[in-house]
């Protein structure tokens, strides 16, 4: 059975909003039967057509798609287009106390379906989710056949929720969870989404403040420098980090390893790539 | 509030009498069997008694029955040992609706070189023998299929796939969990080489299967070790477990009738109500020969999960074949391969009752599901030009 808070069972058990608006401004539509799950919504907007009025919806789906949707039309009302599109599926997530991960991408299919709608009405192109082959005009290239799913769209999904493997990419879209032959592809992306992220942080060193830097050199030991000494049995700790030298002590397999003096290089150019080309790495006993 | 249990096909509830039968082999009887004394010696005449017992439910003899600690390792000891029967042999065949613990074990072979053929089913979920008359050949080391479906109750010819299979030399296993207690065996009449069981599906406890493996069938044991069951499956025996096994055996000789009558009919009601009473509705399985306590229905335009958490509320335990309650993403792979149209994969549900099953439960059931279906299709946003006319 799945661990479903009490709040996405109250919003299963008692959904809020649902149906349809006659005279909607704008509707969103994602999914379709063949995928297991869809969502319908509605919106309806204010005289000067700034403010959401009114939300409702119709939901083909398991408990915490029902849910998800429920949540999202609570939370849409009251907002003008513009902080709508703002609001992201983790924070559908969060307003449900939380999903189970498999089930994040009922969190997305309602943000998508947000997107559709604001994007149909604005009469712009519908984003590029092409989850819901049946009616979303996708762009990009194809990547999940069996659930319609577009690079486009993964990179975005991965990008926005911090996804690292394929396994997430599933629970969060469900690409990859049927004929599992795209899983190679998806692993394409994941890594080029981290290659643009690490782009992104190596053009910025310039302008860091020290308290930017502080965190920057704190974020690549955590996710770039420590998982590769764990692979090794080693470990490191951040002791002080003074302007641009990096105090570390060395745990486990590397403290007193012979070749620390080699890791200790490794972890400087890591942070010089990273973080700033100035940055000197200094081991100490901690 | 009190469960109306109708998810016998996952497990099944302990009857009280096995538990009796079995509850002195822990604190008090607890010799091991192989010992010389007298004290190891009195739960052997036990365990005697209890392979007797399965043999009769079987109608085979008892030096064919291995106690094992489950349906799934049953079916993996089947296969193992006819691969190391036939060295020379690379090919296996199955099906596509086969429980996990076989189709999963074959596709494992399949990337270590083994050549899998996966038979398909109809729309009904029934076997073409003559697609496996065709397909079996010189190198085919064993086929292995299912006697009855879990999701659907579909009955498989087995006697007649047997039969076939033998002419071409090669040894026959069925899955027979499901099968065994609800319809009539005998092995003694039969063409099948391995049988397994499962004690937890015939109100035994979980952590005890049995092997059937007939006499002069070549094999080699998956567990080695001491010399337990005739050195077919090592490691010191789970003694409790086994003679609840019997107990569970000998228990469902006398309830086949009950099977096949009384408990054929609550299903058989439950069927025709809800079918009268939802429209839009189809029977998995219908069309063919099917378990007597199995019910396989799906619903169109509405989700397998919603379902299963609203009949929850109630107190009523089923299971779906939707994905969203196994936590993939597709509809079962029996369903697929049955080919059940996509606007109702996802809401199938499947109801499977045991002689614990009353009449009250059933109406539980005619009550609780028309009014959440009209729920659920009311929130779907599909359906509507089908469903309003």
């Amino acid at each position: 059975m799945w661990d479903y808070t009490d709040k996405v069972k109250e919003h299963f058990l008692n959904p809020r909003n649902v149906g349809e608006i006659t005279d909607a401004d704008a509707v969103g539509e994602v999914g379709s039967l063949a995928c297991g799950d869809a969502l319908k919504l509605f919106i309806k907007l204010d005289e000067n057509k700034e403010r959401i009025v009114d939300a409702k919806f119709q939901t083909f789906g398991c408990g915490s798609a029902i849910a998800s949707s429920s949540a999202l039309t609570e939370m849409v009302k009251g907002k003008t287009l513009d902080e709508a599109l703002e609001i992201t599926n983790q924070q559908i997530a969060d307003f449900l106390g939380g999903l189970p991960e498999e089930k994040m991408h009922c969190s997305v299919m309602g943000q998508e379906a947000l997107e559709a709608a604001i994007a149909k009405y604005r009469g712009v192109e519908a984003p590029a989710h092409g989850h819901g082959h049946d009616h979303v005009e996708t762009e990009g290239e194809l990547v999940c056949k069996c659930f319609g799913l577009t690079d486009v769209f993964l990179k975005k999904v991965i990008a926005s929720n911090k996804l690292t493997t394929a396994e997430q990419v599933t629970h969060f879209t469900k690409a990859g969870g049927a004929c599992g032959g795209c899983i190679p592809k998806i692993k394409e992306l994941i890594a080029e989404v981290l290659g643009e992220e690490k782009k992104v942080a190596a053009e910025k060193p310039t302008k860091l403040t020290n308290l930017r830097k502080m965190q920057l050199i704190q974020e690549t030991l955590e996710n770039e420098v420590r998982p590769q000494l764990w692979a090794d049995g080693g470990d490191l700790e951040l002791i002080d980090i003074d302007g641009s030298n990096v105090q570390v002590a060395f745990r486990k397999a590397c403290a007193g390893c012979a070749s620390s003096g080699y890791t200790a290089k490794f972890v400087e150019q890591k942070l010089r790539e990273m973080v700033s080309p100035d940055i000197t790495v200094q081991e100490v006993q901690g | 509030m009190r469960e109306i249990y109708l998810d016998n096909n996952a497990t099944t509830k302990v009857d009280e009498r096995v538990f009796e039968e079995m509850r002195p082999y822990f604190c008090e009887l607890y010799g091991n069997p192989s010992s010389m004394h007298f004290f190891g010696g009195q739960v052997q005449k036990k365990v005697d008694e209890a392979r007797a017992r399965v043999a009769s439910l079987l109608g085979a003899l008892p030096d064919e029955i291995v106690f094992t600690a489950c349906g799934t390792e049953s079916d993996n000891a089947a296969i193992r040992s006819a691969l190391e029967v036939f060295p020379e042999k690379r090919h296996i065949i199955t099906s596509r609706v086969e429980h996990p613990a076989v189709l999963t074990q074959c596709r494992n072979l399949s990337k270590r070189g083994y050549r899998i053929t996966e038979l398909n089913v109809d729309g009904n979920g029934q076997l073409d023998l003559n697609e496996l008359e065709r397909l079996v050949d010189e190198d085919t080391a064993i086929v292995s299929l299912m006697y009855a479906n879990n999701e659907t109750g579909v009955i498989f010819p087995i006697e007649e796939a047997a039969k076939i299979v033998k002419k071409k030399g090669a040894l026959f296993h069925t899955d027979a969990v499901q099968a065994v207690g609800k319809i009539p065996l005998n092995m003694a009449e039969s063409a099948i080489d391995m049988l397994s069981l499962s004690g937890h599906k015939l109100h035994a406890p979980k952590g005890v299967g049995v092997l059937y493996v007939r006499r002069g069938t070549p094999f080699r044991p998956m567990l080695v070790g001491g010399h337990q069951e005739r050195g077919r499956r090592a490691g010191t025996e789970n003694t409790a477990s086994i003679i609840a096994m019997g107990k569970a055996c000998q228990l469902a000789e006398q309830y086949m009738a009950d099977e096949a009558g009384r408990v054929r009919e609550m299903r058989d009601r439950l069927e025709r109500e809800l079918t009268a009473l939802i429209p839009n509705t189809r029977i998995n399985g219908g069309g063919t020969e099917r378990l007597p306590n199995t019910l396989s229905i799906a619903m169109e335009f509405v989700e397998g999960e919603g379902i299963l958490l609203l009949l929850s509320e109630k107190g009523i335990c089923a299971s779906s074949g939707s994905a969203c309650t196994s936590g993939s993403l597709e509809p079962s792979h029996v369903l697929r391969a049955m080919g059940v149209p996509f606007t109702c994969a996802h809401g199938s549900i499947r109801f499977s009752l045991s002689r614990f099953t009353t009449d009250d439960d059933i109406d539980a059931v005619i009550e609780a599901l028309p009014p959440i279906i009209s729920r659920l299709r009311a929130m779907s946003p599909f359906g509507r030009e089908f469903l309003n006319k």
